[in-house]
């Protein structure tokens, strides 16, 4: 390592600033949709139903890689809209995983007692209060943990944008190769850094997590082995959130 | 918005290609992560800690690591060790590698799932060890957890354009390669895009259908 | 909202027992009608797929009454109580409640099946307790009883926190007021649950096998509660039950289900002492 210098370093450094906004802007974005899309899936209207429902099964299907390509070639040339590579990167990367975290959304709203909302009607609430008192608040726990594996995922994809030339961590990384000529040393340093990324992510969420149901009057959660807790999965279908499911 | 159906049509072959390669290394990848995965779910049950302990680092450093810069790394580092392969090689087993890593939680899963009498039945008919897990476990385990590893294999399909980025000519590959003989941008990028949603959709209803007939 | 709610600290009617009409027009003759109507079936049907849970179901509730729906499981008294709540809708007929139907609105002259806004207004006049309390878990028990009053009726935050505070005097609960749902106990809950309902001062309380999900030790804390309320107030209650006893100690009028109709009904000590119909028999028999 000690053919990389200082100024090397530095580079790492700035990508891993650029790489830290990407997830947050791409996480925020992400985070939006995925509640936009999951509450729509469950609306009463069936159209509504339908065109959330296609949103998530399109977004699901395609290939994110693809997507910020044809963001940032096929945009442009057909629209005539230029996205600066970052934004062609957030826009796609929190639509691909707003639409995996519409899934978590749907599924733990599913997952709320039916007695819940009949409490509510008998209360005479309407549908947008039960939602807002009695639903989302009993939901949000249980989506943290599926939730903070998308956010990991969502912080491995973010190196795709290095392919864009967005000045990333993995981007950094191959102009430190070109500069010191050994490749060893370079990526495992910044395997290091995303590594030490994903585990202060799944830290913080642990801490929402124990505030999210201490705020629902459940116990906090067990300690449990970081091993269990770093289980990651892209959420792929609803088969594959079962199985997440099973694994956590 | 312009959009010259002749391009597409140009665009053909080379897409046919691409989409030979990508399954290719689609098909090699699930392999290894099929065949990799039961390795460490397995090690991990393993009664030595020193079998355990760097199971366990090694997948959880590997899950948790992008696959983009781990294909890098096996392009650009293997060689520096004396082992050079070609860039689809490496791309397989980069997918496959990282992968494993999953299919290993999805194997754990299924396995801790066998309920505790299955196994006290083996004990209690002195099935050997061997033959515990070949016969009695694994089955009933691989069974409840097919749909999860189908559903890996898409994910698989939808991280395989990655390899473009250490120079197989899959099917973004051979897009962007049109593209910059041709000039031609909207087009290939838009039939590789539309390719992925004509394939990830049908399997993932397939994986749903199978799921709904094996998980009980 | 109407000047003339019954409120739990009102005195209770002093009618004498009045009745549901049943299917049959013999027995129905032979009911007492005094008093107002406050609720009435009309020829209610309710399905699930090919299986007829209510058939053509005629019957009426006078104000201030309290009715116990008995029979065996699956007889149609539970989806009695959820139809009243619009928790179901009917497939057939019309349920009113006073004056004005509960599954229908009149527009233009004609009755349309009820829209959720115009349902969502009559049925704040009705309470529902439920089997399994139901209590929401991320509010503590006050707000569990106050969240309803303030955010539904509109009821300024202190007035219905002073109002919680008696209701959960009448309970027996007040030191558990700053406490989460799974603190406490099922009959706890359960008599946190009969407060929230009565917080929204119904007309209607329905009580739906509210004891069933309890501990057998716990059962009595919750009935007493309930005949305090029945003997204190002049609401107006329908209780599905399996407490014979309870059913005898509170109810005016005790209506025997089968098979989705009513095949007998009467003052208790009438039904539980000489009932007329062999199912009733048979049915009695097996609970008591």
């Amino acid at each position: 390592m000690s053919d990389i210098t200082w100024g090397l370093w530095q580079l790492l450094f700035k990508g891993v600033w650029i790489t830290v906004q990407l997830t947050v802007y791409s996480a925020a974005l992400a985070a939006v949709v995925a509640f936009g899309i999951g509450i729509a899936r469950t609306h009463r209207l069936w159209i509504v139903r339908f065109l959330s429902g296609a949103y998530f099964e399109i977004f699901r299907g395609t290939s994110a890689l693809i997507l910020m390509f044809w963001m940032f070639f096929v945009l442009p040339m057909g629209f005539g809209w230029q996205l600066v590579p970052m934004w062609a990167a957030v826009l796609t990367l929190g639509l691909t995983y707003g639409a995996y975290g519409s899934e978590v959304v749907r599924g733990a709203i599913a997952a709320v007692p039916a007695g819940q909302r009949e409490a509510g009607v008998a209360l005479s609430f309407s549908p947008a209060q039960q939602l807002r008192k009695i639903v989302l608040p009993q939901a949000w726990p249980g989506m943290i943990p599926p939730f903070n594996n998308l956010l990991i995922e969502l912080l491995k994809g973010t190196a795709l944008v290095s392919i864009l030339g967005v000045g990333d961590i993995a981007f950094g990384a191959s102009l430190v190769r070109n500069a010191t000529a050994h490749s060893a040393p370079v990526y495992t340093i910044i395997l290091v850094m995303y590594f030490v990324l994903a585990f202060l992510l799944t830290r913080g969420m642990r801490v929402v997590e124990r505030h999210a149901k201490a705020g629902v009057g459940q116990a906090p959660a067990a300690r449990t082995s970081l091993r269990s807790r770093l289980s990651t999965g892209p959420a792929v279908t609803g088969a594959g959130a079962a199985a997440e499911g099973d694994a956590r | 918005m312009t959009f010259d159906w002749s391009a597409v049509g140009h665009f053909m072959p080379m897409f046919w290609k691409g989409v030979v390669v990508t399954l290719q290394a689609l098909v090699l990848g699930s392999l290894i992560a099929f065949a990799l995965g039961l390795v460490w779910a397995l090690a991990q049950r393993s009664s030595l800690k020193a079998v355990r302990w760097p199971v366990m680092v090694i997948t959880e450093f590997v899950r948790n690591t992008p696959l983009l810069v781990q294909l890098f790394f096996l392009f650009y580092v293997m060689p520096e060790w004396g082992i050079t392969l070609s860039a689809l090689a490496t791309g397989v087993i980069g997918l496959g590698l990282h992968y494993s890593t999953y299919t290993a939680e999805v194997y754990r899963a299924g396995i801790d799932g066998v309920p505790a009498g299955q196994w006290e039945a083996a004990i209690a008919l002195s099935l050997p060890r061997r033959r515990t897990w070949t016969a009695v476990i694994l089955p009933q385990a691989i069974r409840r957890v097919a749909p999860a590893l189908g559903n890996y294999v898409i994910a698989m399909l939808k991280d395989s354009p990655m390899l473009f980025a250490i120079g197989v000519l899959e099917m973004l590959g051979e897009a962007r390669q049109f593209s910059s003989q041709t000039f031609q941008t909207v087009e290939p990028y838009t039939v590789v895009g539309v390719a992925f949603l004509l394939i990830a959709y049908p399997a993932s209803l397939l994986l749903r259908a199978l799921e709904r007939r094996l998980v009980r | 909202m109407s000047a003339d709610r019954n409120t739990p600290n009102t005195p209770p009617a002093e009618n004498a027992a009045g009745g549901p009409d049943a299917p049959r027009p013999d027995e129905a003759a032979a009911e007492p009608t005094e008093g107002t109507e406050l609720i009435r079936f009309e020829a209610v049907t309710k399905r699930f797929g090919a299986h007829t849970v209510l058939d053509a179901l005629d019957m009426k509730v006078y104000t201030g009454k309290h009715v116990t729906l008995i029979g065996p499981s699956g007889s149609g008294k539970t989806t009695i109580l959820r139809l009243m709540m619009t928790l179901l809708k009917p497939d057939e007929g019309t349920i009113k409640l006073g004056d004005r139907y509960l599954t229908h609105e009149e527009k233009g002259g004609r009755l349309v099946p009820a829209s959720d806004r115009y349902s969502r207004e009559v049925r704040k006049n009705i309470g529902m307790v439920f089997q399994q309390f139901n209590l929401f878990p991320n509010m503590k028990v006050l707000r569990n009883i106050t969240e309803a009053p303030v955010h539904v009726l509109g009821l300024d935050k202190d007035a219905a926190e002073e109002r919680a505070r008696e209701l959960l005097e009448l309970v027996g609960l007040t030191a558990h007021l700053d406490k989460y749902p799974t603190q406490l106990s099922g009959g706890q809950q359960q008599r946190v649950a009969i407060a929230r309902a009565l917080a929204m001062r119904p007309q209607v309380l329905l009580l739906d096998e509210v004891t069933s999900a309890l501990d057998p030790e716990l059962v009595a804390g919750v009935l007493d509660v309930l005949r305090d309320i029945a003997h204190t107030t002049d609401i107006t209650m329908l209780c599905v039950t399996h407490e014979m006893n309870f059913a005898r100690d509170i109810s005016d009028c005790v209506m025997m289900f089968d098979a989705g109709r009513v095949i007998e009904f009467g003052p208790p000590e009438q039904i539980f002492t000489e009932p007329a119909h062999e199912r009733t028999r048979e049915f009695l028999s097996a609970v008591l």
